[in-house]
């Protein structure tokens, strides 16, 4: 909400001391922003480089669970839509590039058969699309703990179908032979994987940032404060919702495309609804509606994650702890407790 | 003015209205003609908001008519009775608390400005929402709260807010759902005052403030069972003998 809050400030005929407050909480964003960018492009490289295989890896599974997170914020966060079924579109996603690269292979199917990067990601997006529109159809017909468990619902069918799937694994799972192939670069150089997702993250946070921001996004945010009002305003909500939900859909497929072309190997325990708890948790320890709190939900989560896991295999335990800890004692999230300590009051 | 100015702007035909055993709306009629301010009154329980619920599409009539403009509105949807430019503010305050005053207002003028599937340009940016949204404003006495997050407004300044919304839409006929609810007395004289400015846009307003009433409306018609039982001016309605009655009891 940072860049939002400088906007609001402009027509604003607040005091003086309101504008040099906010210019404050700027500050010590800006400054925290700059060295998670930094971090993100230094380390991985540094990591390369000094034959840290490891942390290049952890990298990349952050970068792309963040895109995954912001698409899932775009709707949960802004929207108020609390979707619980968001693993699905990352394991359509995944599919999307695992089933053509399986038929380019081995015969069948000559219409999506092949190895084409373009032909992929359009595809994952162009499924997630077309089941976000289906499902959230008749999911936003509920509210609340309903709309919870219908997207639930249909992330666990999503799950179960392809668990049916002998073909393509099943339970088992599907090993991806080759990566998407490009012009020009390759995803078997984990740099240049990297890189793509990194862009890819960028230029996610960047449309997201757009969206919210513009009329589409006002409507968004209105939903999720009054939706009876918005209503009385002559808007017809459930059109401006069904398409963010469909927006949210893309952006996790696309995650879910390129977590395809890292880990190479998909199986429906991805789409999970554990997964897509962890999705949840995600958004919401990093702070919902901000930008940023995705990105920072991610890292700690992986990083808590994998420390954790070290001491002891219940590492879910502490965990769990930390998060209620968390959701108990930092109202909007980690990006809430540093807009705090950058000096903020009023939120 | 044409015989077609005068024509009335809302009318309500034998309008019905009942939950289980109790008839919230009894065959009620009723004219609103345009610029002028129509108060509805009626003791508690006189069904007042089941009738601006029906007129603004939350709840659906049993039978009987609802015109807009010479158009049958009695089935229309809520939302497509906005765009008609049938306004309403809330009894209770229904604004967007998380939200700047000004941006309220502005969604207020987007809602009214078409679709609103623009991903691309910075709504805060966009002139056209914003200067309409800030002279609405200022036509309640707002502006100097523009910025302000809404949910730090005082009740009476939510209530102005509110009515800031519903004229950003232009309506033709604005519905005013108790404005004056839970207002302190200062506060108050200050909204009758901003109505008073007002006058000459087409409202219909229900209220309890009697004082607000017979300071603000051209016409008042008295709700009591859900039957209309007075139409007239402040004067008529002040001296006529069923409406002392039904406030003070049959004995008066």
């Amino acid at each position: 909400m940072s860049i939002q809050q400088t906007e609001q400030s402009k027509p604003s005929s607040a005091g003086p001391g309101a504008a040099s407050r906010s210019g404050q909480r700027l500050n010590a964003e800006r400054i925290i922003t700059l060295i998670i960018l930094a971090a993100l492009i230094v380390v991985p490289v540094a990591a390369y480089y000094g034959d840290a295989r490891y942390w290049v890896d952890l990298a990349t599974r952050l970068v792309i669970l963040s895109i995954a997170a912001t698409g899932l914020n775009f709707i949960l966060g802004y929207g108020g839509m609390i979707s619980f079924g968001h693993a699905a579109f990352i394991g359509l996603g995944a599919y999307a590039v695992g089933i053509p690269v399986f038929h380019s292979i081995n015969d069948g199917f000559p219409l999506i058969a092949s190895n084409n990067g373009f032909l992929h990601f359009v595809l994952a997006m162009a499924v997630c699309a077309v089941f976000a529109l289906l499902t959230g159809a008749i999911s936003l017909r509920t509210r609340s703990v309903h709309f919870i468990m219908i997207t639930m619902a249909f992330g666990q069918m999503t799950y179960f179908a392809i668990v049916s799937i002998e073909k393509y694994g099943g339970d088992d799972g599907l090993t991806i032979d080759l990566r998407s192939e490009w012009p020009l670069i390759t995803f078997d150089h984990p740099l240049v994987l990297y890189g793509f997702c990194l862009a890819s993250l960028f230029v996610v946070m960047y449309l997201v940032h757009r969206m919210v921001n513009s009329r589409f996004g006002m409507v968004l945010q209105g939903a999720k404060q009054n939706e009876e009002r918005l209503r009385a305003l002559g808007i017809n909500v459930y059109n401006y919702q069904l398409t963010a939900y469909v927006i949210s859909g893309i952006i996790c497929g696309y995650a879910g495309a390129l977590l395809g072309n890292f880990t190479t190997f998909i199986s429906p325990e991805m789409m999970d609804w554990t997964r897509s708890g962890e999705l949840m948790f995600m958004v919401i320890l990093g702070g919902v509606s901000f930008l940023f709190g995705p990105l920072i939900g991610a890292a700690v989560f992986l990083l808590l994650e994998e420390s954790l896991s070290r001491f002891t295999i219940h590492w879910h335990l502490p965990f769990g702890v930390l998060l209620i800890l968390s959701v108990l004692f930092i109202r909007g999230g980690l990006s809430g407790l540093l807009q705090k300590l950058g000096g903020a009051r009023d939120r | 003015m044409t015989a077609d100015a005068m024509a009335p702007i809302l009318r309500i035909e034998n309008l019905c209205k009942s939950f289980g055993g109790v008839t919230a709306t009894d065959a009620v009629g009723l004219e609103v003609l345009p610029g002028e301010t129509h108060a509805i009154i009626g003791p508690n329980g006189a069904g007042k908001t089941t009738l601006i619920s029906q007129l603004s599409g939350l709840l659906m009539p049993d039978s009987g008519h609802v015109y807009f403009k010479q158009c049958d509105i009695t089935r229309l949807a809520a939302h497509k009775r906005a765009h008609a430019g049938l306004a309403r503010s809330f009894q209770i305050t229904s604004v967007f608390m998380q939200m700047s005053v000004l941006d309220n207002v502005a969604l207020s003028v987007q809602a009214r400005a078409g679709h609103s599937f623009h991903f691309w340009t910075p709504a805060r940016t966009i002139r056209k929402l914003r200067e309409p949204a800030m002279e609405k404003l200022e036509k309640v006495g707002l502006q100097d709260r523009a910025g302000d997050i809404t949910s730090s407004l005082s009740h009476g300044e939510r209530r102005q807010l509110e009515v800031a919304m519903a004229l950003a839409s232009e309506p033709d006929l604005l519905l005013l759902d108790e404005p004056m609810a839970g207002v302190g007395t200062e506060e108050s004289a200050r909204m009758v005052d901003m109505f008073k400015s007002l006058h000459g846009m087409t409202m219909l307003l229900v209220e309890h403030d009697m004082d607000a009433v017979f300071a603000l409306a051209d016409r008042i018609s008295v709700l009591v069972y859900g039957r209309v039982i007075a139409t007239g001016t402040p004067d008529e309605i002040r001296s006529n003998q069923d409406v002392v009655r039904a406030y003070l009891g049959e004995e008066t």
